[in-house]
């Protein structure tokens, strides 16, 4: 296989490196160092994809990061299947597996193109107008269809086998862009002494002098010069040179993230390497150098395969060695591609003709041209072209009009000039200003430690350039504390590239009344005429512009387009460029990878998994777990042959016959500790504590400052400026919040502090008639006798010889105990728990069992039976608000007009006179089933539950008017028919309370 | 503290350990833990008490012997007792208005050691870990990942992370995933 457009002895690759790859099945070779674009164009390919919209056959516009057409799956195995990466920036490697995309049945003969023949239908807004009717259909019918047809890649179908790093890191000096002005500027800031981090997206930096022939630095050829400028910062301590990465967004205080490619470009890469890895930088200074990105030259049909940026011919032929036809044309406003048309004049390639949209052109690149032979044809442009998968003859007019004559090319090289970068200082929040004599956006008024240097700050000429780097890089450091000495380095430069000139807009072959398709924007199918009709059509704004054409909306935002439809509408509206104002700048610069962002965030790093100290214990007894937030609960512990409503009906009645335990440890604690503790309790919650006394405990209910349940929880008053507080498993961080938010807000006089021991204690809760029977054995140090520690008491002591804090509370509505343990020692002491409990026939339970049993007995769960709109008279505990109390969070809102008027929904139960209908949670309450839909709802099912202890189903219900509803008939509508419930009280079981102390 | 059943005392990451050549991850020993809580005016008398001078300034420890106090706020401290002699008692003598609250088995510490520990650390905490903004001796409240993890440098090559205890799982698989990227590079 020999690569019939690969010329000897020119670029910079080593013939010997032979690699093979294949694209649409076909076998092709390459060089070592190509991309797929080179190697593709090496073998004389050019039409490698069809577009978005009208399936147009497309080639290669650049060769590099802005290629808005190249766009290719890249297949390495059944998983590992990349759509929609930039032929442009894809390196070989050996074995590459390359397809093209959005074409049936093939490439060449693609059905889809059928659009472009129907074009007049798709012009722009056609969706927003067209599909308008029926309503429903755009969901079921035209917008899968339409995605079906217009589109990209196809997204791989299996879990992605790849892993993705991250890294934070920080330095003082962060230098965007391996072109000549960043590596300058790298060097002058690195010499000082400063931490550097310089990143570029190539594998090897040099920016344009990848392709400039003409640029001699320190007496070297400017790429040597490039590669030995990296060498010295490679061999430096100071300097972390990040190669294949790109700097992609630009956020608060100088954070730059940065995507690095780690093994894309590799054969078989090692299995530890990430495939790709996220940097978030932290810079004192930013040095943007992010160059230059050329322009193409807007004309009918100028997005046939063949016609490509001069820069990036210049580019497969100085660096890769490669023609990019045997008969090139250029079509120019602008110098720099006079020198893309005297380096392959020089190689040996036919170039036909020069034809430059200026009248008069005049400098260093003109004279070469002119020394070679080669025809100028200026004051003329290209109006159209011939060929269809591959351009065959461009068609050139005076521009004043006339004959148009056909020069013959298989190639064609535009340039309208370039566009600095700005995007990155753009989006540092920096203001772009408009030079018109350059017709470009240029680094205004920055908003960040930034400065642009180079081609993306507007300075063309190589000796300014050299100067302004090199200030730039001593500047930096130095305002990032680096003392900077005297001298800076010295670099001798000699340049015979020329950037003048350019033009923005549409060319005489694309004016308003021409036929053929102009594109301003090959990703998404814009042409110069969808830009026009957008304006007539009454949009103004470039903004409205953009999404009306989409225009720079594709994936390469509008690198080669923006200004060219700018300038159209700007044209069409009779204002100045920068009064229709230019669109947004929005990370990322270049498409990243989801696998990038999420990098570490998935599996056991996706989210922490919570277990509690006992969890292995669980685990190993078969309990189904269920997820409370963060944590892993055990819900329920079947035995052989249990399904879970059979194991959580045996746990609830083996705990009121029994007894039960249960691993609260989950339940969020703050240790309250200072002389104000009490008085700091008496403030957050609704209920008395000063009187509290050492030793016992209390139900307490917390409010927002609205009046509404905001948590609820036991607290242990353990010595006079001690207390223990309990809070719901779910509202352990936000009540910690809210508790010292207040304490350091409203009341910093307290002399208190507030310390979550959620994690030190383990808890285990032993429930049950026989609960005392089975700690007894176990407890030191404090007695356990009803007088001596009754219900609501909480001691200090000892169990299995470890410190505990021994509650005797309840959840269940039995005589009960949570004993807390150091969290090292709580499975050791739930094993001696659970050898008593075996004694007594109880039983391990679960979080479902504990929602029955604390719903037999009416206790609520707030978060469940409440949800930020209960009061606590809604909810049934009015017992629980201090009444003389002078003030607490939520004593005003409490009072508030709507909290206290009539009609509110209150907390009731619910029976189902069949005995056997289990509600469903949720469900909706009306007073007349036979009431017209929609039917006035008035309250819903908040727990429910087949209650094995009660022998029928129990549910708690939020009802207006509930609590004067006793009695009553209410109906749950469901869509097999119509339940009918009673309104009940809210206690189930034990209706007096006596288990409590029995 | 007596630990008569100290032999079933079951640390969150007891058998855990992760060691390549660039970076080791492993769980530290159990050890005493106060979280401390003083005002200015007490932090004299709470130092004497403990032993060790309270730091007063941002990311700085103090240590006397196998004691160290750690600064995490103004008025915050967690103080560390490797030897497992107890400090409640002595702090419980203090007049001064104070906080001390035994928090030994909320947290569980984790050792990463080695010459790539710093770039470990940071696959997920975003603090400049360089020795001249974070040096021998440092510490900071700060995030690994999804996380908050107290850092503390014990050497230029060895950190401390204190987490919560249900953490310790993340903390340890976020370090060891990690370890796999800055070893491979």
């Amino acid at each position: 296989m020999s690569a019939p457009y690969r010329i000897a002895g020119k670029g910079r690759l080593t013939p010997a490196r032979a690699v093979r790859f294949t694209f649409d099945g076909k076998h092709y070779a390459g060089l070592e160092g190509d991309t797929l674009a080179s190697a593709l164009l090496a073998n004389g390919v050019h039409l490698v994809g069809r577009s978005f919209k009208y399936h147009r056959p497309r080639g290669f516009l650049s060769a590099g990061a802005e290629e808005p057409n190249a766009l290719v799956g890249v297949h390495r195995d059944a998983a590992r299947k990349t759509p929609n990466v930039r032929a442009t920036v894809q390196e070989l490697y050996d074995g590459l597996e390359a397809v093209s995309q959005n074409r049936w049945p093939s490439l060449a003969l693609d059905v889809g193109a059928i659009n472009d023949l129907a074009s007049p239908l798709f012009s722009a807004g056609f969706y927003y107008k067209t599909f308008m009717w029926p309503k429903a259909a755009w969901k079921r019918f035209y917008e899968p269809n339409i995605r079906a047809a217009a589109g990209l890649g196809v997204a791989p179908d299996q879990a992605d086998p790849d892993h993705y790093a991250a890294r934070y890191a920080h330095c003082d000096v962060l230098i965007v862009g391996g072109g000549v002005a960043g590596l300058t500027a790298a060097l002058a800031a690195a010499e000082t002494g400063a931490r550097i981090m310089l990143v570029d997206e190539q594998a090897e930096p040099a920016g344009a002098l990848r392709y400039e022939s003409g640029t001699r630095i320190d007496g070297q050829d400017g790429w040597d010069w490039a590669q030995a400028a990296v060498q010295t910062l490679r061999g430096m301590d100071n300097v972390h040179l990040l190669t294949r990465t790109t700097a992609f967004g630009y956020y608060t205080q100088n954070m730059v993230a940065l995507s690095e490619r780690v093994t894309e470009h590799l054969a078989e890469p090692q299995q530890d390497l990430p495939r790709e890895r996220l940097w978030q930088v932290r810079a004192k200074r930013v040095i943007l150098a992010t160059g230059a990105i050329e322009r193409h030259m807007v004309f009918a049909n100028n997005d046939r395969p063949g016609i490509m940026l001069a820069s990036a011919g210049r580019s497969y032929l100085n660096h890769h060695g490669v023609a990019v036809g045997r008969r090139v044309g250029i079509y120019t406003a602008n110098d720099s591609a006079y020198h893309a048309a005297v380096d392959l004049k020089q190689a040996g390639v036919d170039v036909p003709a020069i034809v430059d949209l200026r009248d008069n052109p005049q400098g260093p690149g003109v004279d070469a041209a002119r020394a070679l032979g080669i025809p100028i044809h200026a004051g003329r442009a290209v109006v159209g072209v011939a060929g269809r998968q591959r351009v065959t003859a461009m068609n050139v007019q005076a521009k004043g009009g006339g004959a148009v004559n056909p020069i013959p090319v298989d190639a064609l090289l535009t340039s309208a000039g370039w566009t600095p970068s700005v995007h990155l200082f753009s989006q540092s929040r920096g203001k772009v200003a408009y030079d018109d004599a350059g017709k470009r956006f240029l680094p205004g008024v920055g908003a960040q430690d930034c400065v642009s240097i180079g081609a993306c700050n507007g300075t063309d000429d190589l000796d300014d350039l050299l100067s302004e780097a090199i200030k730039a890089g001593r500047e930096a450091a130095k305002a990032a504390g680096i003392a900077t000495g005297r001298a800076g380095p010295k670099l001798k430069a000699t340049s015979s590239e020329s950037w003048s000139g350019g033009m923005i807009g549409a060319g005489p072959g694309a004016d308003a009344d021409s036929k053929g398709k102009a594109f301003v924007d090959f990703q998404n199918d814009v042409t110069a005429k969808d830009i026009r009709q957008a304006v007539r059509e009454g949009m103004q704004s470039i903004e409205h512009v953009k999404r009306f054409t989409t225009n720079g909306m594709a994936t390469d935002q509008g690198k080669t387009s923006n200004l060219h439809g700018l300038a159209i509408a700007a044209e069409m509206l009779g204002k100045a460029v920068p009064a229709v104002g230019l669109t947004t700048f929005r990370a990322p610069y270049t498409p990243v990878t989801f696998g990038a962002l999420a990098n570490y965030s998935r599996g056991d790093q996706f989210d922490p998994t919570r277990r509690t100290a006992i969890h292995p214990w669980a685990e190993a007894k078969g309990a189904v777990f269920e997820d409370v937030g963060q944590w892993k609960r055990a819900r329920y512990f079947p035995r052989a042959g249990e399904d879970m409503f059979a194991a959580v009906n045996r746990e609830c009645r083996t705990v009121r016959e029994a007894a039960g335990l249960f691993d609260a440890s989950t339940l969020g604690k703050i240790e309250v500790v200072g002389p104000d503790a009490a008085s700091f309790m008496e403030l957050l919650y609704t209920n008395p504590w000063q009187k509290l006394e050492p030793g016992r405990c209390r139900y307490g209910i917390m409010l927002r400052e609205d009046g509404f349940i905001y948590d609820d929880g036991v607290v242990g008053r353990l010595a006079p400026d001690r207390s223990h507080v309990t809070t719901t498993t779910g509202g352990a961080a936000r009540v910690l919040n809210h508790m010292e938010d207040y304490l350091q807000t409203e009341f910093p006089h307290l002399k208190v502090y507030l310390t979550s021991v959620s994690e030190q204690w383990a808890v285990i809760a032993v429930q049950g008639p026989k609960s005392r029977e089975i700690i007894a054995p176990l407890v030191e140090g404090i007695d356990l006798s009803d007088a001596a520690m009754p219900h609501m008491s909480v001691r200090e002591g000892k169990i299995c010889g470890v410190p505990t804090r021994l509650f005797r509370m309840s959840f269940t509505g039995e005589r009960g105990f949570e004993v807390n343990v150091p969290a090292d020692y709580g499975q050791a002491v739930w094993e001696a728990l659970w050898a008593e409990a075996e004694k007594h026939g109880a039983c391990a339970y679960g979080t479902e069992a504990m929602h029955v049993l604390r719903a037999e007995k009416g206790y609520i769960i707030v978060g469940q039976d409440t949800d930020g709109t209960a009061t606590a008279s809604d909810v049934g505990l009015d017992w629980a608000v201090g009444k003389k109390k002078a003030d607490f969070v939520g004593k005003r809102g409490m009072a508030r007009p709507d909290l206290v008027a009539a009609g509110r929904k209150q907390l009731v139960g619910l029976r189902s006179p069949d005995g056997k209908t289990v509600l469903e949670e949720g469900a909706h309450l009306v007073a007349d089933p036979n009431q017209k839909v929609p039917m006035t709802m008035i309250g819903h099912v908040t727990s429910s539950y087949w209650s094995e202890n009660c022998g029928h189903p129990i549910a708690l219900a939020m009802v207006v008017d509930g609590h004067n509803r006793m009695g009553e008939k209410l109906f749950v509508p469901m869509p097999n028919g119509t339940i009918e419930v009673e309104v009940t009280g809210t206690v189930f079981f034990d209706e007096t309370g006596e288990r409590l102390h029995g | 503290m007596a630990e008569p059943i100290g032999t079933l005392r079951r640390p969150a990451l007891s058998d855990k350990r992760a060691a390549r050549d660039t970076v080791s991850i492993k769980a530290a020993d159990p050890c005493l833990r106060v979280a401390l809580r003083a005002p200015r005016e007490s932090v004299a008398a709470v130092s004497t008490a403990l032993g060790v001078a309270l730091p007063s300034r941002p990311k700085m420890s103090g240590s006397d012997g196998a004691r160290s106090a750690l600064w995490l706020g103004p008025d915050e401290w967690l103080v560390l007792d490797q030897a497992g002699n107890e400090m409640l008692p002595a702090l419980a003598k203090v007049d001064a208005f104070h906080s001390a609250v035994d928090v030994s088995h909320r947290n569980v510490g984790i050792i990463v050691s080695g010459r790539g520990a710093a770039d470990v650390i940071n696959a997920g905490c975003p603090q400049d870990l360089s020795l001249t903004a974070f040096h021998v001796g440092a510490c900071s409240r700060t995030l690994l990942g999804k996380i908050e993890i107290v850092l503390w440098r014990i050497a230029e090559d060895e950190f401390r992370i204190e987490c919560w205890r249900s953490f310790a799982d993340y903390a340890d698989s976020l370090l060891r995933v990690a370890a796999r990227d800055v070893s491979s590079s």
